[in-house]
């Protein structure tokens, strides 16, 4: 059975002569779910999105009502709603789309999402170098508060919300949602120390905040105009609506594709969408859902059990696309941003771009982290040289180790995860990397470091 | 680096510049959030940030020049010395790689006569390698002042200098807005 998109998120950016302003929105159905969502009672709408299952886009796919739950409203304190559009995980261009092609789509989202957490002020994290979409999105404001979508008294209702758009400056520690708070408060982007700085509780300003991706709050307009149950019947139980694939690397047609959660295998999404490996070449390696998720080697078979008891034994081409499936292989959706590898690919140069990556990336705060990232990147990039032996392979494991699990943030898990899936799948293929140096072989094409 | 000698000193930022302060300032429940804001502005007024700047926005933002000063050295983004009229930014992550972002940069160090991480002797470009920038399906992906440019695959680099170096005379060049299609849309 071939599968096919469903676009709900892109449906309508795709349009041509699809424009960013609000008239276009309007015409094509906009504002409706925001009108339906102030008529309801703010915990209904959080009920409606808890009931959908929706799963956030950021690439943790933590529930969306479940995280709205945990917000502290006892404490008095303003409660405010962060979006995070600081788009950097390598692999990643979904959110992009959305920001430049239509805003008021995610903008749509933020209102309903504040009003259900009665935030009076939001903001939007923006990655600096979207120089436009920041504009973009100020223009997109603008105009929804001209016509009483956001900005104060909302649709009648008395409630107001203010939205702000803040540009990072290019750092991806931004990303995770204490960095980003920091960040946003004006300082550095050194995550928080989890307890007590649960956003929820003490986000920012030390106030209780929810922080969501840009594409979450796009799928929770779409939440609110099919009812949290008639989007609970899109996608599978357990991972409601679609997820758009972000295909980059070496397939014929990389590019992003939206579809309906585990309606489609990774066989389809790489050969049916994106039309096979390159011409002459073979398909090696999938770094699935951004490059902090664990690599997934063609050849190897994926048996385990899923959440549901069922027991599964897949080749990498059988792995249905939602979210339970993938980490029952040991990975991670993430954000869906799939990086393809091929023969022509020499994998330690692969480890070492992104080793460069991470030690370019880590605050600098946790010693493990900050350590660890430069040692991986020296370590692969000296293999890459020349200069490597055969013990590096096995240190590259010793120092990942190291890393992960002993960090404030995830960065420490990012920075480790590569090495930890990639060293045990390539070994063989590393220590011949290092033996042509050794001998001046000719070494592959493509360079990657 | 074509730098200005360090001690010349730096003319004042715009009025214009100085009078958007206040309702970047205000649009925040605490000052300092404005930090980032008005580094942005900064830099887009004069092209990096100087001890002055910091100074400046530290004022307008209530907190002591060391605070500005530890953001400014924080963020890729942000920049202490002048560089070229074109900031020429080649993606190197993992994707863009796999489409020969590396054999792009070296092609672009000699046709830009510039070597990547420094300013051309004319003062026309900065090279620079930078970690992702979320195009990955069209790479290598160019990021050049607000401009971004896809696809510019490693034997078009003569190609793409000239196309680069034509713009250096337009004073609105990635200023203007996307137009979705055409294949700077996204900058």
């Amino acid at each position: 059975m071939s599968a096919v998109e469903r676009p709900l998120i892109y449906a309508n950016l795709r349009k041509p002569g699809y424009t960013v302003d609000i008239d276009c929105y309007q015409k094509h159905g906009g504002y409706e779910a925001l009108k339906k969502a102030v008529a309801m009672k703010p915990e209904e709408v959080c009920k409606e999105v808890e009931t959908s299952g929706l799963r956030g886009r950021g690439g943790a796919g933590f529930p969306t009502g479940m995280k709205w739950k945990f917000l502290d409203r006892k404490s008095g304190k303003p409660a405010y709603l962060v979006v995070n559009a600081d788009e950097s995980e390598p692999g990643t261009y979904k959110d992009r789309q959305i920001i430049y092609r239509d805003p008021h789509q995610m903008l749509e989202g933020i209102a309903i999402t504040a009003w259900a957490i009665q935030a009076k002020q939001a903001f939007i994290y923006i990655r600096g170098e979207f120089i436009h979409g920041a504009k973009i999105l100020e223009n997109a404001i603008a105009e929804a508060k001209a016509k009483g979508f956001l900005g104060s008294n909302i649709l009648g209702s008395g409630y107001s919300c203010e939205v702000v758009v803040h540009r990072g400056g290019g750092c991806y520690v931004c990303g995770e949602e204490t960095g980003l708070i920091e960040s946003l408060e004006g300082k550095r982007g050194y995550p928080r120390i989890k307890p007590p700085y649960f956003p929820a509780v003490l986000g920012l300003y030390n106030c209780p905040t929810i922080v969501n991706n840009a594409e979450t709050m796009a799928q929770v307009k779409h939440v609110l105009a099919f009812g949290g149950a008639e989007f609970a019947k899109i996608g599978i139980p357990g991972d409601s609506g679609t997820h758009i694939w972000g295909v980059s690397g070496l397939v014929k047609r990389p590019g992003l594709y939206e579809i309906e959660a585990g309606k489609a295998t990774f066989g389809q999404l790489l050969y049916d969408f994106c039309g096979g490996p390159l011409d002459g070449r073979t398909f090696k390696a999938i770094i699935p859902g951004g490059s902090s998720t664990k690599i997934l080697k063609f050849g190897e078979r994926f048996k385990g059990k899923l959440p549901n008891g069922q027991e599964f034994d897949w080749a990498l081409e059988d792995i249905p696309l939602d979210a339970n499936s993938i980490a029952a292989c040991g990975t991670g959706l993430g954000t869906g941003g799939t990086i393809v590898l091929d023969d022509s690919v020499e994998m330690i140069q692969a480890l070492s771009n992104l080793n460069a990556f991470y030690a370019h990336e880590t605050c600098g705060q946790c010693t493990p982290c900050r350590e660890g990232s430069l040692w991986l990147s020296r370590v692969s990039k000296r293999i890459t040289t020349g200069g490597g032996q055969e013990s590096d392979v096995p240190l590259l494991l010793d120092i990942a180790n190291q890393v992960a699990g002993r960090t404030i943030c995830a960065h420490g898990e990012a920075v480790a995860w590569p090495v930890q899936s990639a060293v045990p799948k390539f070994k063989d293929e590393y220590v011949e990397s290092i033996r042509k140096r050794v001998k001046g072989e000719a070494l592959p094409k493509l360079k990657l470091i | 680096m074509h730098e200005t000698s360090p001690s010349a000193p730096a003319r004042a930022l715009k009025p214009e510049t100085l009078a958007k302060a206040p309702a970047i300032v205000g649009q925040y429940p605490q000052k300092r959030s404005a930090t980032m804001p008005l580094l942005h502005l900064v830099q887009e007024d004069r092209g990096h940030i100087t001890q002055e700047d910091m100074h400046w926005v530290a004022e307008q933002v209530g907190v002591t020049p060391m605070q500005v000063l530890e953001v400014v050295t924080f963020y890729p983004m942000f920049r202490q010395s002048p560089i070229g009229r074109r900031h020429v930014r080649v993606c190197r992550t993992l994707s863009c790689a796999l489409r020969g972002s590396y054999a792009l940069m070296a092609e672009l160090e000699k046709s830009l006569n510039c070597q990547r991480g420094a300013t051309s002797p004319d003062g026309d470009f900065t090279l620079e390698f930078v970690e992702c920038i979320a195009d990955c399906g069209c790479g290598p992906v160019v990021h050049v002042d607000g401009a971004m440019h896809e696809n510019v695959k490693p034997e078009d680099a003569a190609a793409f200098t000239q196309k680069l170096k034509a713009t250096l005379t337009d004073p609105t060049y990635g200023q203007k807005p996307p137009v979705p299609g055409t294949p700077e849309w996204n900058g």
